[in-house]
């Protein structure tokens, strides 16, 4: 990952999570709402590598654990972005694969994400998990997601091929 | 694929990490490492987020005004010919008139109950996990607020303050599920427990198997010890329905707040406890006296920064 690219990724993942916190969830939507890092962090780490995929979902959750309002443990979203970082960088877009591979991969790693944080909740004992909250965030957090993503996925991948240097890698 | 098992020594080396921090976070004290990098990480966070909710406040409050304005407009023509005061009322910013009013309110509330209370503006809200509720106000340490204290708005219980950085506070919701607070039945001085369930109602656990309770009845807080971290005879809601439990050993029903958690904007922390109990004097119906003076605070709608305790005044 050059200086560039981190610098980038930085500046995005900043943004989408004070934006997140500020703007999306102020708004009164039934479900939840979309998670901005998340679409961020599949846009950047599509076109990374799994390791770089890794630490870009690592930092992305960390940033988001230390967010106020921080009331639940810090590294939890750390522990589900890194995955989901993980995952992407093993998918890895490149310019020859259809467009319908990032659409999958929002539905699906936006319902990986919103399980394995109740996974990772349940497992220290979190009593807030319920069945019937989980199933409204899910449904709702994935269908934000879906709708959400053709607008920031291109963006943030065009972006982040910018920073890159032209010699294709597969 | 390239580079595996560096890739694989990295994630392992991630995830252990992640989950060492939870188990730290999650079994630790006050004083954990993990605790000062919180608080440093929400000092710099913090003002950020402040910045960001400034821009963005007025922008979508604008939104809201102009639609409220339309759908409004027959009832403000038919204000406008009846009333010149009313008028002049209309004529103001709605942005303005809508801040103006939520400050009554919390003046209002805050005088009927003696509460020494320090207004703040909140500028976020906890992430879509859904499962959290709570949300960041813009006021901190630099402002004398420290944990445990009660958040009101002019509607009633809001929360309590449960972490707090220079410039920022994190105020846990009454909804949130692992919120409890001690709560009287107003007529009746019965006592018992509220519980947020993450969704519209509360739970409430009556101690007496026989407290009479009824839809309708409201509800206040109860003191805690030394008031942190809850004053006495903040309205909390109103039993809508008693969930009967024959031979249970608590009276269970279900509480709607009078507080609106999807659409907070202005609150107040209780910086100062009334000297004495206030009862029930508080709840909505009841006439408004005029608040004497002992203890409250003398809010000026206009002034954002009334009581001279605070130092900078809350972003517009």
């Amino acid at each position: 990952m050059t200086f560039t690219r981190g610098l980038l990724s930085a500046v995005l993942l900043l943004t989408a999570s004070v934006l997140q916190v500020t703007v999306v969830n102020a708004l009164p939507l039934p479900g939840g709402g979309p998670d901005l890092v998340l679409l961020v962090l599949i846009g950047l780490a599509l076109v990374s590598e799994p390791t770089a995929g890794a630490v870009l979902g690592f930092s992305a959750g960390l940033l988001v654990d230390f967010m106020p309002p921080g009331v639940t443990e810090v590294g939890r979203w750390a522990l589900v972005f890194c995955l989901v970082g993980y995952i992407c960088g093993q998918i890895r877009m490149d310019s020859r694969r259809s467009p319908l591979v990032s659409v999958a991969a929002v539905a699906l790693l936006s319902a990986f994400a919103v399980i394995a944080f109740a996974a990772v909740g349940l497992l220290f004992g979190d009593e807030r998990i319920t069945g019937q909250v989980f199933l409204s965030t899910l449904t709702g957090t994935v269908l934000y997601d879906l709708l959400l993503a053709p607008f920031v996925i291109p963006g943030v991948m065009a972006l982040a091929r910018k920073t890159e240097p032209a010699v294709s890698r597969v | 694929m390239r580079d595996t098992r560096r890739t694989r020594i990295v994630l392992a080396v991630l995830l252990l990490s992640a989950f060492t921090f939870i188990t730290i976070d999650a079994r630790g004290g006050d004083d954990t490492l993990l605790d000062k990098i919180r608080s440093g990480a929400q000092a710099v966070l913090g003002p950020i987020e402040r910045a960001s909710a400034a821009v963005v406040r007025p922008v979508s409050d604008f939104i809201d005004g102009l639609t409220s304005i339309n759908s409004n407009q027959e009832q403000i023509d038919q204000l406008v010919a009846e009333n010149d005061a009313l008028r002049r009322d209309i004529l103001a910013s709605e942005y303005n008139q809508a801040r103006i009013e939520e400050f009554e309110e919390l003046s209002g509330i805050a005088g009927l109950g003696q509460y020494e209370i320090l207004p703040a503006q909140v500028i976020a809200f906890e992430t879509a996990s859904g499962y959290v509720r709570a949300v960041t106000i813009d006021v901190g340490t630099r402002d004398g607020i420290t944990k445990d204290l009660t958040v009101i708005n002019g509607d009633g219980l809001v929360g309590r303050v449960v972490g707090v950085s220079t410039s920022t506070a994190d105020v846990l919701l009454l909804s949130d599920p692992t919120f409890t607070v001690g709560a009287r039945l107003a007529e009746s001085q019965e006592t018992g427990a509220i519980t947020g369930q993450g969704a519209d109602l509360l739970s409430l656990e009556l101690f007496s198997p026989q407290a009479a309770v009824e839809p309708g009845n409201p509800l206040v807080t109860r003191p805690s010890t030394n008031d942190r971290p809850f004053v006495a005879g903040v309205p909390i809601g109103e039993v809508v329905k008693v969930t009967p439990t024959p031979g249970a050993l608590t009276r269970s029903a279900s509480v709607r707040p009078y507080v609106n958690f999807t659409a907070l904007d202005l609150v107040g922390v209780v910086v100062a406890p009334p000297a004495k109990n206030p009862r029930d004097s508080v709840l909505p119906p009841s006439p408004a006296p005029s608040p004497s003076g002992t203890g409250t605070t003398p809010l000026s709608p206009l002034s954002p920064s009334p009581n001279g305790t605070r130092e900078t005044s809350p972003s517009p």
